[in-house]
């Protein structure tokens, strides 16, 4: 009984402090990434790749994803105001709610799953066949090479995602409110423009989805540096970047959108 | 893949992304239309603002002319405060009177500006006289009310 409790304790001992020592090490990492990004800017084409693999390919899913949230947005913005006897304001549901919310967010979520897992499982392999070790050989930084560009296309591709995202959205609320129901399309417009500042909307949205790229970029950097090099930690931290990334996006969204729009 | 197919393929997601950026600021947003390049701030006083709120519209016969940008309680004489910021382009006599409206029936509120015929202009910093408050709606119903109990 005695034995049982205290081996309890020591068991949650050893997982705060291995937690601190993670969070330690992630501060850390984060501060070498930074310093290093200067190197890596050196060598910009490393990071145009990145963006190629972390935007353009991301393009698809984006955009598909987009205008069917968009379209969704449509039908039910649709069913519901009209009971109020405005469909007219549906241009403004659906523009506020994507500029706002659901561009950021949503993008920043298929981003985590489509690129920031590739990420992860990329440095992940490279660390379990240790070929980072041997760039370290070769006093070749695998930070400046291997993690800050990826960390940078992360961090670049992010609010173009969230902005083509958020603009396929207001095209599928338009395909579905104008061309399919039939609201008129100079209300739908003109009232949007009327309700969307380009400041307080827009400009805030940009803001959320830069903070989601960073927070995103640096969970699956992290994780693919810091996986147990073996088949199973490689797969086991491809799971932890979908899930905290998920987690922070939807955390910081909170906290960010306390901030932005207190009314 | 070769480098120079790469470059492209990231330009060109660059640009889809800045069109999408700018879509979003002039079609969606109101960037193109309601950005004053300058402006000057006046102020007004109303007995009650009622929904009036930051960022509300001011408009002349109908025509953005300016925004709302800061509303406040004045403590000695317990009337709210309103400062506008006016575009510079557009100048209205001393006299004119503001009063708070509402878009509809159901619509937000703003202030609408009625020019007067005095000859100097207003300037930066000027008050306007104490302006036509928002109609409350409980205010009207209980005078409704009281004039018909009267008859």
């Amino acid at each position: 009984m005695m034995g049982r409790s205290v081996s309890f304790v020591r068991r949650l001992g050893a997982s705060v402090v291995d937690g601190i020592w993670r969070l330690g090490f992630a501060t850390r990492f984060m501060v070498l990434l930074l310093v290093y990004s200067g190197q890596s800017f050196r060598r910009l084409h490393l990071t145009i790749r990145e963006i190629y693999f972390s935007g353009v390919l991301s393009l698809l899913i984006i955009i598909v994803s987009g205008l069917f949230v968009g379209m969704v947005l449509g039908l039910q913005g649709y069913e519901t105001l009209q009971r109020f006897g405005s469909g007219d304001a549906l241009g403004v549901l659906v523009a506020l709610s994507l500029t706002r919310e659901l561009g950021p967010v949503v993008a920043g979520l298929l981003f985590a799953s489509r690129a920031g897992s590739a990420v992860t499982a990329e440095i992940g392999l490279m660390k379990t066949t240790e070929q980072l070790k041997a760039m370290d050989m070769m006093a070749v930084s695998p930070i400046a090479r291997v993690v800050a560009p990826r960390f940078w296309g992360g961090v670049i591709s992010m609010p173009f995602l969230a902005a083509i995202f958020s603009t396929m959205g207001v095209v599928g609320g338009w395909l579905i409110g104008v061309v399919f129901i039939g609201v008129d399309a100079g209300a739908f417009w003109s009232q949007m423009q009327a309700a969307v500042d380009f400041r307080y909307d827009v400009l805030n949205g940009v803001i959320k989805s830069v903070v989601f790229g960073v927070a995103v970029s640096l969970i699956a950097v992290f994780e693919g540096y810091d996986c147990t090099p073996t088949a199973e930690g490689v797969s086991r931290a491809i799971t932890r970047t979908v899930v905290s990334s998920a987690l922070a996006i939807l955390a910081l969204d909170f906290v960010l959108t306390s901030f932005m729009f207190r009314g | 893949m070769s480098r120079t197919t790469l470059d492209l393929w990231v330009g060109l997601f660059v640009l889809i992304g800045a069109a999408a950026l700018l879509f979003l600021s002039l079609r969606v947003g109101n960037l193109s239309s309601a950005n004053f390049a300058e402006t000057y701030p006046i102020r007004v006083q109303f007995d009650n603002i009622g929904g009036l709120k930051v960022r509300a519209p001011v408009k002349s016969a109908g025509v953005v002319v300016g925004r709302v940008s800061d509303i406040r309680l004045d403590i000695e004489s317990y009337r709210a405060q309103v400062i506008m910021d006016l575009d510079k382009r557009f100048e209205f006599p001393r006299d004119t009177v503001a009063s708070i409206l509402t878009s509809g029936l159901l619509g937000e509120q703003y202030i609408g500006l009625d020019a007067g015929a005095d000859d100097e202009m207003l300037k930066g910093g000027d008050g306007l006289p104490i302006g036509q408050s928002a109609v409350v709606l409980e205010k009207l119903i209980g005078q409704f009310m009281f004039n018909k109990a009267a008859e």
